[in-house]
């Protein structure tokens, strides 16, 4: 049992996982882009102009300017999460597919971290799309300032990615990942401040919120976006890390147990 | 080319392999036989260094395993039993990709592939997506593509299981150039005429143990009578209560049938004569004889 739960050997195995994730992705390039990246867009530019224009400021900046900093992480989250439950399941359980790759000189660590990577890269073009929208829009503060955000949101991809994996790695099924929908993002959504300030919920939920890791990746993104620095920087990123980390040394040590007993 | 001693694998109370030892020499085909359950799978994957023994040491291709699996693996190619083909690929990118795997480069995979493809019969199915390959082409890629890495010894998990003959057999002349070309091959069937036409030597395994090695035609004849006279239709009882016990060597009645062992298969026939209600089939005995001698005749589920 214990022997499942070692630490991961790392090795440059993994990139040939990478690309074939990448290669597989290449075709279908573009309808895949605008499927991940449409959804958190419309809703962004919808709320933002639409509640935007009924509010003052929101967090000292126009409410469009909140969001947007806020969808920056939100749609990080969500496409490294997708990569790593409903694709990286299909790789895993039905296509079999990390069988084959066992059977060459990888190590189920090599293909997790090939995986890892690979929606952590997936993501930060979601984040990156979204991003792309904030320079257009001029929606920032400092644009050199919103350069930070790129290797944020490659941390924010890394660090559910790293914890998505936890789900992959005890699903049954694809039903499963509902519950990690529904009693793990979406309330984070909603007591992270994507759509409103924390400071506004109850403070028991403030101190619930401060501990979950979307609350790190906005803390660090909104200032960027704002063009101030961000408060508490080694925090956030020791947050961002250990999620994601905790996440993989686990989810590596139940797929052990899942796929080679 | 292997050597495998006291090999031992338990999950909970129960041992699945126990104290397994196997010596395969380069260049031969070696078949693992056994019914269901008996850890034909198990074995393989304890040998591939994936799953980690309780017991015993494993050499594959001179390193030791699992202490070294990653640099076997290297040397090792594998038919797993069930197709795992990457269905987002084509077929060419099937083999693309799997040469990746194992460090190789673009060109060094690509320049292999016409000849992969060539092996596989599937050289005008290049450019073919995965769904649309039948069963038996499924198979034929998977063995191409274990071969993409040119590895010295073979892993084949039940190849021809789920094929219709057809397929079996272009498999099996695959099989046989491979070990024309003195590739080492290891291969678990429950298929009897498969391991007697491929394999030089086999082991029939049970419960996790060897029960019996050797050569198919020397399995045999160290193991079972010679002929078998199989014996059916009404009034068997009768037959089996007044002459199985004189006239066979061993016998046993299965269901409606009654399985006569026997050195003398005419004298058999000639009493059967007598009995015209009864139908016979007489045959020479093959290895399934041997493998329901040795592991019974009980389903295995």
């Amino acid at each position: 049992m214990s022997h499942f739960f070692r630490l991961p050997r790392l090795s440059w195995r993994f990139v040939p996982v990478w690309q074939r994730n990448y290669l597989v992705w290449k075709k279908l390039a573009i309808p895949s882009i605008l499927g991940n990246l449409a959804d958190p867009m419309l809703y962004m530019l919808g709320l933002g102009y639409g509640l935007g224009s009924l509010l003052p400021a929101v967090g000292g900046m126009p409410y469009l300017t909140f969001l947007a900093a806020g969808t920056v992480a939100y749609s990080t989250m969500n496409a490294a999460t997708f990569e790593v439950l409903y694709s990286s399941f299909s790789r895993m359980h039905v296509q079999r597919t990390w069988d084959a790759i066992l059977n060459a000189p990888l190590t189920l660590d090599d293909v997790m971290l090939g995986e890892l990577t690979w929606a952590a890269s997936k993501s930060l073009l979601s984040g990156l799309a979204i991003l792309a929208v904030i320079w257009g829009l001029g929606l920032y503060g400092n644009f050199w300032m919103t350069l930070w955000i790129v290797p944020v949101v490659a941390l924010v991809g890394f660090c559910f990615g790293g914890m998505g994996l936890v789900m992959n790695a005890v699903s049954p099924s694809y039903d499963f990942f509902l519950y990690y929908f529904t009693l793990v993002i979406t309330p984070m959504v909603l007591l992270c401040g994507v759509f409103f300030p924390v400071s506004q919920l109850p403070s028991v939920m403030q101190s619930v919120s401060a501990w979950l890791p979307l609350t790190h990746a906005i803390d660090l993104a909104r200032p960027l976006v704002a063009g101030t620095i961000p408060h508490d920087i080694a925090v956030h990123i020791g947050a961002l890390l250990i999620y994601g980390s905790l996440g993989y040394i686990v989810a590596l040590g139940l797929t052990r147990r899942r796929l080679l007993n | 080319m292997l050597k495998v001693r006291g090999l031992t694998k338990k999950y909970g109370d129960t041992a699945v392999v126990r104290g397994l030892d196997l010596d395969v020499q380069r260049g031969e085909c070696f078949g693992l036989l056994g019914p269901n359950g008996a850890g034909k799978t198990t074995t393989l994957r304890l040998l591939l260094g994936l799953i980690e023994p309780d017991a015993g040491s494993i050499e594959l291709a001179g390193i030791a395993v699992p202490q070294h699996a990653r640099e076997a693996r290297m040397k090792v190619g594998v038919v797993p039993q069930m197709d795992n083909l990457d269905p987002d690929f084509s077929v060419r990118e099937n083999l693309l990709a799997y040469g990746r795997y194992f460090g190789m480069s673009k060109a060094a995979v690509a320049a292999r592939v016409p000849e992969l493809l060539d092996f596989a019969g599937l050289a005008s199915k290049a450019d073919a997506q995965i769904a649309q390959l039948s069963g038996g082409m499924k198979r034929r890629l998977t063995l191409a593509r274990a071969l993409v890495h040119d590895p010295d010894i073979l892993f084949l998990d039940e190849p021809t299981t789920g094929l219709d003959p057809q397929a079996r057999h272009l498999i099996w002349q695959g099989l046989r150039r491979l070990i024309g070309a003195g590739k080492t091959i290891v291969l678990t069937t429950h298929f009897m005429e498969e391991a007697e036409r491929l394999t030089d030597r086999l082991a029939i395994l049970d419960h996790g143990r060897l029960v019996a090695e050797g050569a198919p035609r020397g399995l045999i004849e160290t193991h079972i009578e010679p002929a078998v006279v199989e014996v059916f239709g009404e009034g068997l009882a009768d037959w089996t209560g007044h002459h199985a016990s004189s006239l066979c060597q061993r016998f046993e009645t299965v269901g409606e049938t009654l399985f006569c062992y026997t050195r003398t298969p005419d004298t058999v026939i000639g009493a059967l004569k007598h009995a015209p209600t009864l139908r016979y089939l007489h045959r020479p005995s093959n290895l399934e004889d041997v493998f329901l001698k040795l592991t019974g005749r009980d389903l295995r589920d």
